[in-house]
Order: C-alpha cells, then sequence, then structure tokens
C-alpha cells in the first residue's frame, strides 16, 4: 500500500514536470506573437531597471533591454540548441551503436575502442577542446556538445544491438535473404528505438545545461544573438548591482531541465517494471508482527524445546494479501530432528523464517500464532531481546551458501564476528574457535580455509562454513533450510552425514527442511507434510514413509526415486498447488488428487489423529478401513 | 594484486597514447595555418617560415605526431605565445589550483553524498528520504555556474561570511586558513550535482544489497541494524559506487572550469577558456592534456582500489 502511494506520488511528479516543460515549451513557441519589446532593441536611458517596473515586469538589462523578452527569446534557443544537440548525439551515437553490436568483431572492437578514448576525457574538457578549435559560436558548441554525448547513445544503444543481434528472427531475416542493410532498418532499429529514446530523455537535460554552460563562458552564443547561457554570462558582470539580471535566466535554465528531469525519471520508473511490484523495498530487520490474538499456551507442549502454535504469515503485496503460513503448528523436543517437507512455495521456508522474523517485511506479516522457545512466546519479545536469540539460540543454515555468506569477506571473519556477536572474546580467542570450528565440520587445513573467501570454496566447502557459523555459539535449535539442495550428491550425503554426527555430539536440535523424503528419511526422527501453506500430515518418520495417510505424502513419497528397483520408477505430481491469494474452500490438494470427492472441497478440513503419534488433514486417511468420522458424509 | 596493478598499469599507456593522438588531431584539425594564427596578420614571411620550421609544420602528419610525441615525453609541451612562457609551467602551476579545489570538492561530494544515500536507503519512503530525494533533485537540475553565483550573493555580499573570489586575499594573505576561507564557497558550488547523483546511485544500491541473502544472514547471526548496514550492505554498495565516483570526478573536473570562472579561482579551467578567447592554442592544448592524463591515472587508482577490495574480480 505504501508503495502504491509512493508510486502515485511519483507519478504524480513527472506529470508535474510534464506539466511544467510543456508551458514552457508553448510559452516559447508562440514567443514570436507575444506582446513583447524587441529583445535587442537597446535603451540607455532605461538600464538595469528592477522587476516589475512600468513595461517591464522582469525589469532590464545593462543596455536597458527587456529582460521577459530576451528571456522567453533565450529559452526558445537553448531548447533548440540543446534537443538538435541531443538530435545529433543520438542519431550518430544510435548509428555506431548498431553497426558496432551487429556486425560485432573487429568492426564492434575498432568502434568501441574509439568510443572508450572519448570516454576517457573529462566531459566538458573534450567540449571545450572542440570549441578551441572551431572557435566559439553556438553552431559550434553544439557539435561540441553533441559530440561529447555520442559515447554514451553508443554504447547504451551497442548493448541492446548486442541482445537482439543473435536472437532468431534476425537470423530468419538473414535467411530469407535480406541484405544487412535492410535487417538493420527493419528488424533492429524498431527494437531499439525505445531505448534510444531513453537515452535522450535522461540527457537531453545534460546537454541543455551543457550549452548553456559554454555560453556563460562566452564560447557559445555571441552577441547580439543570446540563450539563457550567455544573458547569465552578462549578468555575472553585474551581479552586485542588479542581481536580478543574472538570477532570473539561471532560474530558467534550473526550471527547464528540473521538469525534463523529473519527466524522465517517470518515464524510466514506468518502464522499470521491478519498480511496480514493489520488489525494490528494503526488507526492515525484522519481520511485521499484527497478531489478530494472542493464543494461550498449548499444555501438551509443555517439554518441548520450540512449539510453534497456529502460525500464520502473510505477504501483502498491494491490495493482494497472500497466505503463505496458514495456521501452522508443530513442536520439537530437545535433541530432536524435525523434517518440514513440502514443494516449493508450500510455505515450508516461510515457517523457518517466520520463528524468529526473518521474513523479509515489507511485504511480510505475521498475522496470527504462537512460537514459544522453552516456554517463552517469541513473537512477544522485544526486538532486542530476538537478535539475542538469533544465532544464539537458534541458528540457522540457509540454502545457497554463495548468496548466504557475505562475498567480501573472509570466511573466517565471519565467522569470528558470529562468535564475538554472543560471546565476550578476543579476536585472538574467537579466531582459534573459528578455526576449530571449521575443523569441527570436516574442513581440511581449516587454518588455511579461514583466510580464504566464499567464492574460492567448492559448493560443499561453503555449506561446511555455513554449518560451523550455525555451530559457533552451541544454539539449542538449528534451522536448516535446504542446506543440501544446492549440492550435488555425494556431497549432500556428506553433509547430512556431518549434520547428524554433530546432533549427536552436541545434542542439538534440528528442523530439517527440505522437498526431498529421501534426505527426511536418512536424518528425521519424525516429519511434517506441508501443503499450500499448512500441515498435512505429521508423525515419525518410519511409519509415514512406511504407511502414508494423505495421498500428497505418498505423491511426494513416490517422487523419490529408489536404488535398484527399477520398476518403481519416480511419478511427478501432475498440476500445480493453488495460488496462494486464492486458496479454495475444502482441501486445497483435492484439485491434484485422484481420491478427491465432493465433501473434499467443502469446509475446514481439520487435523485429525489417526493414530497415537499421527495427525493428517484429510476426510479420506489412506489404508484407514472405513472413514466412520462424523460429517464426512453430512 | 601486485601483478593485477602491473597489469592495469601497462593497459593504461595504450589509452594515454589514444588520448595524446585525438589531442593532436583535434589541434591538427584547426582551419587555416596556425603560425599565422599564432603569429597575426601582420607577420612577415621569414617569421611564418621560421615558426612553421620551429613547430614541425613542415613535415607530414603522422612524423609530427611523432615528434610531437616525443617533445611531451621530454616535459616539452610547447611555448604559450600569448605569455611568453613554457606551457608546462603554466599548466602546472593553475593545475594545482584546480587539483586543490576539485579534490576537496570531490571529497565532500562523496561524503554528503554516499551519507544522504544511505540515510535515505534506510528511511525508505520516511520522511527523510522524501527530503533527501528531493534535494536531490534540486541537486542534479541546478547549473553550477548560476548556483556558485547565488552562493556569493548570498555568503560574501549579503552574510559576508566568506570572499567571493580568488584563491588568496590580495594583501597579507597566502596561509593555510586564507586559502582554506577562499575554497569553502566553489568546493561546495562544484560539489552539489556530483553529490546529487552520488547520494541517488548509493540509495538505489544500498536498496539492492539489503535485499540480498547474504543481508538475511548477517541479521540471523543476531547482528545490530548499524553494523549489518554499515559493515555489510555499505561495503557491497561501495564496491559498485567506486566506478560511479570515478565517472563523477571526470564531471567534477569539468565543473571546475565554470566554478573557476565564477569565482576567479587561478585553476586551469579558467585559463582554458582564456586561452580558448586568446586563441593561445598550445596552452588549451597542454592544458587539455594534462587534465585528461591525470583523469585516466584517477580513474586507474579507482579501478585498482575496487580490485582490492572485491577479491571476486579476477585480472
Amino acid at each position: 500500500m505504501m508503495t502504491f502511494i509512493t508510486l502515485i506520488a511519483r507519478n504524480r511528479l513527472a506529470a508535474f514536470g510534464g506539466v511544467m516543460l510543456l508551458l514552457i515549451v508553448l510559452l516559447v513557441l508562440i514567443t514570436p506573437w507575444l506582446p513583447l519589446a524587441d529583445p535587442n532593441i537597446t535603451e540607455t536611458a532605461n538600464r538595469l531597471m528592477p522587476p516589475l517596473s512600468d513595461g517591464h515586469p522582469l525589469g532590464t538589462d545593462a543596455l536597458g533591454r527587456d529582460i521577459l523578452s530576451r528571456l522567453l527569446w533565450g529559452t526558445r534557443i537553448s531548447l533548440a540548441v540543446g534537443v538538435a544537440a541531443s538530435l545529433v548525439a543520438a542519431l550518430i551515437g544510435s548509428m555506431i551503436g548498431i553497426v558496432a553490436g551487429y556486425f560485432g568483431g573487429r568492426t564492434d572492437n575498432t568502434l568501441m575502442r574509439g568510443i572508450d578514448m572519448l570516454m576517457a576525457f573529462p566531459y566538458i574538457l573534450l567540449a571545450l577542446a572542440i570549441v578551441a578549435v572551431l572557435g566559439p559560436g553556438l553552431m559550434n558548441a553544439l557539435y561540441a556538445i553533441a559530440i561529447v554525448n555520442i559515447p554514451f547513445f553508443a554504447r547504451n544503444i551497442r548493448g541492446v544491438t548486442v541482445g537482439i543481434a543473435h536472437r532468431e528472427f534476425i537470423d530468419a531475416a538473414r535467411l530469407s535473404g535480406k541484405g544487412n542493410l535492410r535487417i538493420l532498418a527493419s528488424e533492429i532499429l524498431p527494437n531499439v528505438l525505445p531505448v534510444i529514446v531513453i537515452t535522450m530523455s535522461t540527457t537531453v537535460g545534460w546537454m541543455i545545461l551543457e550549452t548553456a554552460g559554454l555560453s556563460f563562458l562566452g564560447l557559445g552564443a555571441q552577441p547580439p544573438q543570446a540563450d539563457l547561457g550567455s544573458m547569465l554570462g552578462e549578468g555575472r558582470k553585474m551581479m552586485l548591482n542588479a542581481p536580478h539580471v543574472a538570477t532570473v535566466p539561471g532560474l530558467m535554465i534550473f526550471l527547464v531541465v528540473m521538469s525534463i528531469n523529473l519527466l524522465g525519471d517517470g518515464i524510466r520508473d514506468a518502464l522499470d517494471p521491478r519498480l511496480k511490484s514493489g520488489a525494490l523495498s528494503r526488507p526492515a530487520p525484522f519481520t511485521r508482527i499484527r497478531r489478530r490474538h494472542k493464543p494461550l499456551p498449548d499444555p501438551t507442549n509443555d517439554d518441548a524445546l520450540l512449539s510453534v502454535e497456529n502460525l500464520q504469515t502473510d505477504f501483502e503485496v498491494g491490495h493482494d494479501t497472500y497466505q503463505a503460513v496458514n495456521g501452522v503448528s508443530f513442536a520439537i523436543q530437545p535433541n530432536e530432528c524435525l523434517g518440514l517437507v513440502g514443494e516449493s512455495g508450500s510455505g515450508k521456508s516461510v515457517t523457518a523464517l517466520s520463528l524468529l522474523g526473518l521474513v523479509a517485511s515489507p511485504p511480510g506479516v505475521i498475522t496470527d500464532g504462537r512460537v514459544a522457545l522453552a516456554g517463552r512466546d517469541l513473537l512477544d519479545l522485544p526486538h532486542g531481546d530476538i537478535r539475542r536469540l538469533r544465532g544464539r539460540d537458534v541458528s540457522y543454515v540457509f540454502q545457497d551458501p554463495l548468496a548466504t555468506l557475505h562475498p567480501l569477506f573472509r570466511v573466517g571473519d565471519q565467522l569470528v564476528e558470529a562468535i564475538r556477536q554472543h560471546q565476550p572474546m578476543s579476536r585472538a580467542d574467537a579466531r582459534t574457535r573459528a578455526v576449530s570450528l571449521l575443523g569441527q565440520v570436516r574442513i581440511p587445513n581449516p587454518a588455511h580455509r579461514a583466510e580464504q573467501y566464499p567464492h574460492e570454496l567448492s559448493g560443499g566447502m561453503r555449506q561446511r562454513v555455513g554449518i560451523a557459523m550455525a555451530l559457533a555459539n552451541d544454539p539449542q535449535l538449528i534451522i536448516a533450510d535446504e542446506p543440501t539442495t544446492a549440492l550435488d550428491v555425494t556431497v549432500q550425503a556428506q553433509i547430512l552425514a556431518l549434520i547428524q554426527n554433530l546432533r549427536r555430539e552436541k545434542g542439538t536440535a534440528v528442523l530439517f527442511i527440505t522437498h526431498d523424503f529421501g534426505v527426511v528419511s536418512q536424518i528425521c526422527d519424525r516429519v511434517a507434510v506441508m501443503y499450500a501453506g499448512r500441515i498435512v500430515e505429521i508423525g515419525p518418520t518410519k511409519t509415514i514413509l512406511e504407511t502414508p495417510r494423505h495421498p500428497y505424502t505418498r505423491r511426494l513419497i513416490d517422487c523419490v526415486p529408489r536404488l535398484g528397483e527399477p520398476d518403481n520408477e519416480p511419478v511427478a505430481i501432475p498440476g500445480l498447488p493453488p495460488a496462494a491469494d486464492a486458496l479454495p474452500e475444502g482441501c486445497a490438494f483435492a484439485e491434484r488428487c485422484d481420491l478427491a470427492e465432493d465433501a473434499c472441497r467443502q469446509g475446514n478440513i481439520e487435523l485429525i489423529a489417526t493414530d497415537t503419534d499421527r495427525q493428517v488433514r484429510c476426510i479420506k486417511p489412506l489404508g484407514i478401513p472405513t472413514p466412520s468420522p462424523q460429517g464426512v458424509t453430512r | 594484486m601486485f601483478r593485477y596493478a602491473l597489469r592495469r598499469l601497462l593497459l593504461t599507456v595504450p589509452v594515454l597514447l589514444g588520448l595524446s593522438l585525438i589531442v593532436f588531431l583535434i589541434m591538427s584539425l584547426i582551419p587555416g595555418d596556425p603560425a599565422q594564427a599564432i603569429l597575426g596578420s601582420y607577420a612577415t614571411p621569414e617569421n611564418l617560415e621560421r615558426l612553421r620550421a620551429d613547430l614541425g609544420l613542415d613535415l607530414p602528419l603522422p612524423q609530427q605526431y611523432l615528434v610531437w610525441l616525443g617533445n611531451i615525453l621530454q616535459g616539452d609541451l610547447g611555448r604559450s605565445y600569448a605569455l611568453n612562457r613554457p606551457v608546462l609551467d603554466e599548466v602546472l602551476e593553475r593545475f594545482g589550483a584546480t587539483l586543490l579545489l576539485a579534490g576537496s570538492s570531490l571529497v565532500i561530494c562523496i561524503l554528503i553524498g554516499v551519507a544522504a544515500g544511505i540515510v535515505s536507503a534506510v528511511r525508505q519512503y520516511g520522511w527523510s528520504d522524501r527530503v533527501i530525494t528531493l534535494l536531490v533533485l534540486i541537486g542534479i537540475s541546478v547549473p553550477a555556474f548560476w548556483l556558485g553565483m547565488l552562493m556569493i550573493m548570498a555568503f560574501s555580499v549579503g552574510l559576508r561570511w566568506f570572499p567571493a573570489s580568488g584563491m588568496t586575499a590580495a594583501y597579507g594573505g597566502g596561509g593555510l586558513l586564507d586559502i582554506l576561507n577562499h575554497l569553502v564557497l566553489p568546493a561546495i558550488a562544484l560539489a552539489v550535482v556530483a553529490a546529487g547523483v552520488i547520494a541517488r546511485l548509493t540509495r538505489s544500491n544500498m536498496l539492492e544489497v539489503l535485499r540480498q541473502d547474504y543481508i538475511r544472514t548477517a541479521r540471523a547471526k543476531g547482528l545490530g541494524e548499524g553494523r549489518v548496514v554499515m559493515r555489510h550492505a555499505f561495503k557491497v554498495a561501495l564496491v559498485n559506487l567506486i566506478p560511479v565516483i570515478g565517472v563523477q570526478a571526470g564531471f567534477v573536473i569539468g565543473g571546475a572550469v565554470y566554478i573557476e570562472t565564477v569565482f576567479q579561482w587561478p585553476g586551469i579551467g579558467r585559463m582554458l577558456v582564456n586561452a580558448i578567447s586568446t586563441r593561445d592554442l598550445m596552452l588549451v592544448q597542454g592544458g587539455v592534456l594534462v587534465v585528461a592524463a591525470s583523469y585516466v591515472l584517477f580513474n586507474l587508482l579507482a579501478d585498482l582500489l575496487q580490485h582490492w577490495l572485491d577479491p571476486r574480480i579476477q585480472a
């Protein structure tokens, strides 16, 4: 919502710029027909009259000329010269860019080396050198400014052309016998035109400013001709006794350039799709919590290390609400490993991140539920307390260690930072501990590895570093969010064995998130299956694997290929999970379930106990003789 | 690192050669006879002939370039006929003043631009973000030469806080404090545009970085938000900003031409403008060459700094 308002405000600014620019352009277009004094008539009797004088609304300059009239005529010239320079630069620069990008190879190399050379000069200096050669004058200033802007167009257009030049439709045109020139004109040009327009809209303001600058230095418009820059230059000489002579044309340049910039920004924003979705908004350090009510603690979870009750996390994008986590409850005992399984988008990662408020916010909001760590409701704690829990009592291992380790710090330093954040320790002691942690996760030659950057390590090594970081402060609970997904199979097995060993040695509890039942069977004591933001089945790993109760669980288990059983081919689940902003009534899996019947699509289906230690969210659980529960046939 | 630096240094040589070639070609494009232009229309044929031989104008163009380049490498940039002194002496003297002005300006615009950009990103859509965005918009749209004049009117003429022109007081000045006093207004006026651009790009860079996974990792470690923003996020943003700062340095050096004119600062920009008006082309050529070459070296330094900060960049 907030981003939506800002987008409108931004568009409003762009509209404001557009209207202002339109007014100025209209004004200078009709200038010849306005009842104005001749801009070049000198009247020494009326020198330097202040603004609001009789007959001269903006006063007169040192030669008694009417400033309002000169201002409008000057703006006319400045705008014309700026736009002309921009057209010349666009024409030549785009031609160079298109030719370089389309032909590539040596042509590209030669042209772009030349462009690089031009860009090696400080911008205005090159313009000065060109004016020095051509001599002062308005047209020469125009050429100079156009030339120094050619590189911007050449570079931008070349980049786009290179992207297009190898696409299928260009090859098709070539095969159909079209000549290069025709392809350039009929296929390439229409596709790069938007980029040319955008580059123009972002540079034309600059060009107006720079031509005015050259005139200001006396190198552009020569008397009696005057643009805004040369008016400003003349005004400078009487800055002290008649400040209005310089202030007025400067203000005009400012207004022109600002309105162009506003409009240009608006255009660019409107064309940048990333900004529309609000994706560029900054995630806050803690997920926003807006609980409808505070649930009372569930007494059956008293001895649990972590208990999650009815957790709900929404994503609010514009006016839409996506229910990523929709009433999830589970508990983890000390030293237990609970698997959280589901397809991507089932809400398992969001569940894990919600526990310590790490869901990006905006757009994430926790709207209901309770997360208790050893009896304390984390959703009630002040941010400072949550921060002290992060990495000390509960730590995370994330999926892709290349993206989740900081690229610019040595891995040893990242470990030292994690240790010293929670344990008062000298840098040297922390360093020793960091190296020993790297050794604990079986990294060979740990002292040497600590000095390396993440990009210098292999994927498996990086994930070991990620695990070492999670172990840094001997946490009670490690939340591992698909820690093996980005790794190849042999490395995956090593990492799983490592987690298993550490759990045995340190007695740490683990919440293990994965989409792979094969991994679950190796490491988890119990497993919770998630679908569309809810848990559909929960129970001991062994029994669930042997006798899945929910059709979805069975489908997920069937996805795992089994070694030595060639007949047992993995079966993909047909269809897609429902959209999180339009969850259906009844069972969310009904659409993809071949056992679904009408009753599955009605009302709210509760999680029911089928065995002493198992629960399932299904009205016709598999392997249960006759579904006798009430409410099924009603 | 050392190997990279050496490689990068060697790569700079062709760029410098290309620069010199462009400057040489531009200057040899001047219509008419340079000797005539230098000596004026009343020069005797003998004098013209002698000057042409002096300048090597009777040689073919490629040979002229080599002779000219050879002279430059020996520190001979020719002679300013208007000032009647070696170009190198004049250029070096003026270049010091420009370096002082542009350098302080660059420091100001980096400090202000980066700070404003970070605040703006961290307080995204808050009131401070809005105020900064507005100031940035004004900053990048305002003509620096006009802003300089407004500042003189306000702070020199009106409030009498700072002197309006020159680098030192006319009498009894020249101390460090005196120069600083003269430096304040022009350095700020010159910094405004670049500060705006840097603030804008810092903001978008920080917003981009703050969404990355390793920032979430830093938070999951329990780090305070100040450390997350200033250490983890800013370091990456800074690496991305260094090339931007390199480009902005070019704009600051260029903008010095206007600001030196407005504030009568005895730098190379004002020298160039005067030299162009008096058609003292040797001086223009020497000035442009020295400034452009030092800009190339500045960008080399920026490049090395970026490489040093970001171990991922390979030579």
